[in-house]
């Protein structure tokens, strides 16, 4: 089984300070460590468990600049076999739609039985490439996939809906899923494994490669343009408790007695 | 006269109260923009809905058939493409829910209309249609504008409009089921139902829930203590489920449980906006996390930017003390 996994280069934000920059259109970077985005992670690794079950290939593919090549070799030392990267100074302001359009031409002349990616991007959050790009490719998709089985070309998933339901979908192959986490516990890699892909090639590609005009990417080619990135007004702040540890503690024990719930 | 088409969401009997959100929001963008509010239901044996929703919309679209018994992304992008190349909406809302996600960039990749998804205001000037979303898990809003063009498509995030009562009387209007063939590439074959037993987190009166800022599933005993000697449960975020340290039926959110406790304590948990909608109506939210910035403090009541290693284990001494009478 061939496996194409989609994956994004993206900043960590859970527990980090973000500030808009000075275009006000946009976050500034500088300073935050970045990496494979959480959802691709997990799909990253069904992908590597699936080859471990069933033999095949597994290609990893990605949008970006030369930075992203760290989020490819983590994949390769994992397990992946082949990595691609695409980039243009004219990607700039690409939406989800532009890059599963980018995605397409490469993934359209590769030979694949399935395509996983994850279920959305940690930054963004428009959870559009993976559906976007099956549409594109002319093959069926199931999104927010919580477990996989393959069988006789066809794909048996649970997908994850609302409430703790969920839903069990036949999919023939090929097609895309997308992954929603939780799926696999993703494997950790040491930094020896990924000194030891450093040599390992990485196919880079340029718009004028895949055959894209440059009015089909950035923000021309985008369904969606950011015009303004601010810090969401608070309507509501929490009370801040102050002190050390034990006031602290004094107090919150206070605040719950004194609503009669002790 | 341009229509807002907004697509009603149901499962298993029951119409999501996703639908009224975005009626709701479609009703002010109607009258902005002097538009028509219509809604579409698709299924079988959807009778029962279409009388609510009349009263929410100036029309209804029903389309009934077996092949839309249950969700199908395959069989609505077929039907709604139909519809929208009859009517040409100016907008079709649909919601940022798990039906969403499989339909909506399909939708607009075939149709050939932009899509804004997760989107938690719309506003229309002129023929700008413009949406705002939140990114970086919450931290940064942005406004952002969609490439013109005949209609659009948003998706709007769930739990965040409110619903207003509507009685608008609205006209039924039923349409011939446009799917000629059955669908098959992808087939719906059953539901998974949460698990049995466990325990129910919903109906108690305290909740100690924690997040990724717990650390390690070892940690996790800290937390059950302090929920122990308050008298009520240990519950959690979605990373906690994800990282097999907790089961699901502690989850709370909205892949999870909606819970409304009379006191919710967030122990390392950020915020996001999935988690908030099912805890934002507790009575009593206190929220204990080392990030200043972390979106909890804004529906918390009381807030601790501090590390939840330094304060639990004394909340925990000083409810003994308290319980055995020291205090």
């Amino acid at each position: 089984m061939d496996i194409i996994v989609c994956v994004k280069h993206v900043p960590e934000t859970a527990e980090v300070d973000i500030k808009v920059d000075d275009t006000g259109k946009r976050i500034e970077e500088k300073g935050l460590i970045f990496g494979i985005n959480e959802w691709d992670e997990y799909a990253v690794e069904e992908a590597i468990l699936i080859k471990e079950k069933l033999g095949g290939t597994v290609t990893v593919i990605t949008v970006g600049p030369e930075e992203a090549d760290n989020t490819l070799r983590i994949c390769l030392a994992k397990g992946a076999d082949n990595a691609i990267r695409i980039t243009d100074p004219k990607l700039k302001g690409s939406d989800g739609f532009v890059i599963a359009k980018i995605l397409s031409s490469v993934i359209k002349d590769l030979p694949f039985d399935l395509i996983l990616t994850g279920a959305q991007a940690s930054d963004d959050g428009y959870a559009i490439v993976g559906p976007a790009l099956a549409e594109l490719l002319g093959i069926p998709h199931v999104t927010l996939v919580k477990k996989i089985e393959l069988e006789n070309g066809i794909a048996k998933v649970v997908r994850e809906l609302e409430g703790g339901l969920g839903e069990i979908v036949e999919v023939k192959l090929p097609a895309v899923l997308t992954i929603q986490t939780g799926i696999n516990n993703p494997r950790y890699v040491s930094l020896i494994k990924v000194r030891r892909v450093m040599k390992k090639e990485i196919k880079v590609l340029s718009l004028a490669d895949i055959g894209l005009s440059e009015d089909e990417v950035g923000e021309s080619g985008s369904w969606i343009r950011i015009e303004k990135m601010y810090t969401p007004p608070a309507e509501k702040q929490a009370e801040f408790i102050e002190g050390s540890p034990e006031e602290i503690a004094t107090k919150l024990i206070e605040i719950i007695k004194s609503k009669g719930l002790l | 006269m341009r229509e807002i088409l907004v697509l009603a969401e149901h499962r298993r009997g029951e119409l999501r109260d996703i639908t009224f959100e975005m009626l709701t929001k479609g009703k002010e963008l109607a009258e902005k923009t002097r538009s028509t509010l219509t809604v579409v239901i698709l299924g079988k044996d959807i009778t029962k809905f279409v009388e609510k929703l009349t009263k929410y919309a100036e029309k209804v679209l029903v389309v009934e058939d077996e092949k839309l018994e249950h969700f199908n992304s395959d069989a609505y992008q077929k039907v709604l493409s139909y519809i929208i190349n009859e009517r040409k909406p100016l907008l079709i809302l649909i919601g940022h829910t798990s039906y969403g996600y499989d339909l909506a960039p399909s939708l607009a990749v075939s149709l050939k209309l932009p899509l804004a998804t997760d989107c938690i205001d719309v506003d229309i000037e002129g023929d700008n249609v413009i949406v705002e979303r939140q990114m970086y898990n919450g931290k940064v809003n942005v406004k952002a504008t969609l490439q013109k063009a005949e209609s659009y498509i948003i998706t709007i995030r769930e739990g965040n409009f409110s619903i207003e009562e509507l009685n608008l009387n609205g006209e039924v209007i039923k349409i011939h089921s446009p799917l000629t063939e059955d669908i098959t590439e992808k087939r719906f074959v059953d539901y998974v139902l949460p698990p049995p037993g466990g325990v129910d987190i919903s109906a108690a009166d305290i909740v100690v829930a924690v997040g990724r800022g717990i650390g390690d599933k070892n940690n996790i005993i800290l937390a059950e203590e302090l929920a122990n000697i308050l008298g009520g449960v240990l519950a959690c975020s979605r990373p906690i489920v994800d990282n097999g340290w907790l089961p699901s039926d502690r989850q709370v959110g909205l892949s999870g449980k909606k819970v409304k406790p009379k006191l919710y304590i967030a122990l390392g948990i950020s915020g996001a906006f999935q988690h908030v909608v099912g805890m934002k109506n507790s009575d009593l939210i206190i929220a204990i996390n080392k990030d200043p910035n972390a979106p909890i403090f804004k529906i918390a009541d009381y807030g601790v930017v501090e590390d939840l290693f330094k304060i639990v284990p004394i909340l925990i001494e000083k409810q003994k003390e308290l319980k055995s009478g020291k205090m």
